[in-house]
């Protein structure tokens, strides 16, 4: 999609500058009981996380409900401070500024929400809602800021003529297109989308994800994606990192990750995703995952995964698997990953179907930590 | 798909009927009178359907002509304007369509929860010997939770959140069954287990807000099937699930369907989770299917632009990655202003080549292949080429 498509699958630090970089990103968010609201406990909705972002790239954070990957987008925005780590934006600390200090930052860094009904005020006019940037950072625009405003619901592919019109009176996703404007209001460099087209039809979502790609190109923008839709996800990403109880588990670039997943979370989770397709209905395997995610207020000890996965060993429930590089560019989270070094790349979800007869023991369905 | 050729046969019905209406807009209200006396039974065919029309023998349930329009005060919203399929028993149906395509409203139709006098019903909806429309309320009571059962997409708000469980299973079980409540509580407790809920004697117990997502559509999948009923309607069962729930709660109403030989009918807009349970699939726009044939005949030999253009606006993991997506332009029509002609014409691409019959009339869903209907103008030589030459190579 944009310079960075095929970047040198070098180690991380290689890839360009890093627009943003999130060390030991941690966010905690305490439980408070009793007549002293005493702290009784910890939800740990994001434990750690390490990774860049580089300009001009897509960067995709997946994973189930509850794995932190919106909480994550927030911290990325500063919506919410972090409890732990470092959050640089263009080599500059943000982890803990105040809110006056984030002024400049709120112009570089938009969030484009994920609920179009929920994320514009009812009781304004769109011209309110997209040239609201433009009044709360003081800026001037050449001709106006009425003009201004006209001009980005053009670019998003609304009428200029909307610009008096209030939010009731557009389809789901017209509404995501407003949210795009006003993301796009003050030029920023990074853009943190949290689901930006779960709520829409398929025909619409095609539609906006086409828009996004086009604004990409057009602005030299960075977009962090927050999203659950594995497809989707591979359409719009350069990179995709999975997460899973507010760990990063793998993270690696869109091809290899999809050709070639390692941690076992990221194949159960591609081959939960039900394909268009009735032949393969009865030709593939599914790696059934058993159970639930386990509660983040008390997580599964060492590899958070444990309690789910085929693969566990003793070693699992004992020593924390680090993020480590296990092919170039490819960052895993596991005592024993899949497709390790060497195999060959083989197609996981492409068009032939997987034999899983290999890696897939046949107590898997019957796990009994379930 | 191993059962063809009653259950697609038998839409030939609607679109006699609806294909009489060149003009929709004059003609409909005329036709719409003559058919508020449901006077005829439906097996006789309402619009001529004929020998083809009356079910084949195991179908179980018959939808014929089914309309349902709401008078609001912009204008009637025609949700619904003349769908027909049959589904037999131990069969699925998947009905596919956008937010606003009438999918749910005729799952809502056939269980009978439209509020009455909101409302206009026509047509015929069969359940066993049971006519469906018309019935009085008492008898659909009767019918709904024994004989019909329905799973919705938000089991959060489905379940009652102040009776836990167990009682609103035990609840729906004594409705219909003449048991002590200590008898339809340990059913209750099957029922939670046979589904996958561990520990179900003491869940049981829970309320609906201390069960996971996952593990609320479980219970209410329980509830649904406690009294073991003959057509399962799942509305978006997994659209609020994640990915690995959702497979998890397919495999079970897979399972389950064969174990109960309940007929299912699953409502989706997710194309992949039709594909993964469904026998047949009726494409649904604007209240109309435009297209309805066997799963594998929808995604493989697909005849109408509209599913085309679903098809090739998904991005799709079994297949290399694509630069760029193909939307379908525009967006859904208003239900109170439906286009004239064929409903999808100002989106579709194809359109000016029926040289003015999509703007002009409305297409009858015809049977384009052996069992397999589609609504479009096209000519079938035009069809194949566009399929083989436009389309399929971007999937």
């Amino acid at each position: 999609m944009t310079a960075s498509t095929a970047p040198s699958p070098d180690t991380d630090v290689t890839r360009g500058e890093p627009l943003l970089r999130v060390t030991n990103l941690t966010k905690h968010f305490p439980i408070r009981r009793g007549l002293l609201q005493r702290t009784v406990g910890a939800v740990q909705a994001v434990d750690g996380l390490n990774f860049e972002v580089a300009k001009g790239e897509t960067l995709s954070l997946v994973g189930e409900s509850g794995c932190g990957k919106t909480t994550t987008g927030r911290m990325l925005t500063r919506l919410i401070e972090p409890t732990d780590g470092l959050l640089e934006f263009e080599g500059k600390d943000v982890t803990h500024s105040s809110m006056r200090a984030l002024r400049p930052l709120r112009r570089d860094v938009q969030m484009i929400f994920q609920d179009p009904y929920g994320s514009l005020n009812p009781r304004h006019t769109v011209g309110t809602i997209v040239g609201a940037p433009f009044k709360l950072q003081n800026i001037k625009t050449e001709k106006g800021i009425k003009r201004s405003v006209q001009d980005l619901l053009e670019l998003v592919g609304l009428s200029p003529e909307h610009y008096n019109r209030y939010p009731h009176e557009f389809s789901g996703g017209q509404r995501q297109r407003i949210g795009i404007a006003r993301s796009l209001a003050l030029r920023p460099k990074l853009i943190v989308a949290d689901e930006p087209v779960s709520a829409l039809d398929v025909s619409i979502q095609a539609q906006v994800i086409n828009l996004l790609e086009d604004l990409q190109d057009e602005f030299d923008l960075t977009y962090v994606v927050i999203a659950h839709d594995l497809s989707v996800v591979r359409h719009m990403s350069d990179r995709v990192a999975v997460m899973y109880l507010g760990k990063l588990v793998e993270i690696a670039d869109r091809d290899e990750l999809y050709t070639r997943p390692m941690h076992p979370y990221t194949t159960a989770l591609m081959s939960a995703v039900p394909v268009p397709d009735t032949n393969r209905r009865t030709k593939r395997e599914r790696i059934r995952l058993t159970g639930d995610v386990p509660s983040p207020i008390n997580p599964p000890p060492a590899c958070r995964f444990n309690t789910r996965c085929w693969k566990a060993q003793e070693v699992c429930r004992t020593v924390e698997p680090p993020l480590v590089a296990m092919a170039p560019g490819h960052q895993v989270a596991c005592h024993f990953p899949e497709n390790p070094d060497g195999a060959p790349a083989e197609p996981a979800l492409l068009d032939t179907p997987r034999t899983r007869a290999d890696d897939a023991p046949a107590t898997r369905e019957d796990d009994p930590t379930a | 798909m191993s059962q063809p050729s009653p259950s697609p046969s038998s839409p030939a019905g609607p679109p006699s009927g609806s294909s009489a209406d060149g003009t929709p807009a004059e003609n409909a209200p005329a036709e719409k009178r003559s058919r508020r006396r449901r006077e005829a039974p439906p097996s006789t065919g309402l619009d001529g359907i004929g020998g083809l029309g009356a079910a084949a023998p195991d179908t179980f349930l018959s939808v014929r002509d089914l309309r349902v329009h709401f008078p609001t005060d912009d204008g009637v919203v025609k949700s619904v304007d003349g769908i027909s399929f049959d589904l037999a028993r131990g069969k699925t149906l998947g009905i596919v369509g956008e937010s606003g395509s009438g999918k749910s409203v005729t799952s809502m139709s056939i269980m009978g929860l439209h509020k009455p006098g909101t409302v206009t019903m026509t047509g015929s909806i069969r359940l066993g010997s049971e006519e469906l429309i018309g019935a009085g309320s008492e008898t659909v009571r009767e019918l709904r939770g024994k004989r019909m059962a329905m799973i919705f997409q938000d089991p959060l708000s489905a379940m009652h959140p102040f009776y836990t469980v167990g009682h609103q299973i035990v609840e729906a079980y004594k409705m219909h069954n003449d048991v002590s409540t200590s008898v339809a509580k340990k059913h209750a407790v099957e029922m939670l287990d046979r589904v996958g809920i561990p520990q179900a004697s003491s869940r049981v117990d829970d309320y609906p807000h201390q069960f996971s997502g996952g593990m609320r559509q479980r219970a209410m999948i329980a509830m649904a099937l406690s009294c073991d009923p003959d057509l399962l309607i799942a509305d978006e069962p997994t659209t609020a699930l994640d990915v690995t729930v959702q497979a998890q709660i397919l495999d079970l109403i897979r399972d389950l369907q064969s174990e109960f030989n309940s007929a299912v009918i699953i409502i989706t807009h997710d194309l992949g989770v039709v594909a993964e349970l469904s026998d047949d699939i009726m494409v649904m726009y604007a209240g109309r299917a435009v297209e309805y044939a066997t799963a594998a005949d929808v995604f493989e030999r697909p005849e109408h632009p509209y599913t085309w253009g679903l098809l090739s606006s998904m991005p799709r993991l079994d297949r290399a990655r694509t630069d760029r997506l193909r939307p379908i332009p525009g967006s859904p029509p208003s239900l109170i202003n439906v286009p004239s002609g064929c409903p999808f014409h100002p989106r579709c691409a194809y359109a000016d080549r029926t040289g003015g019959l999509s703007q002009s009339q409305r297409p009858p869903l015809d049977e384009k292949a052996p069992g397999h209907y589609a609504a479009c103008h096209l000519t079938p030589e035009q069809r194949t080429e566009i399929w083989e030459n436009d389309i399929r190579p971007t999937l």
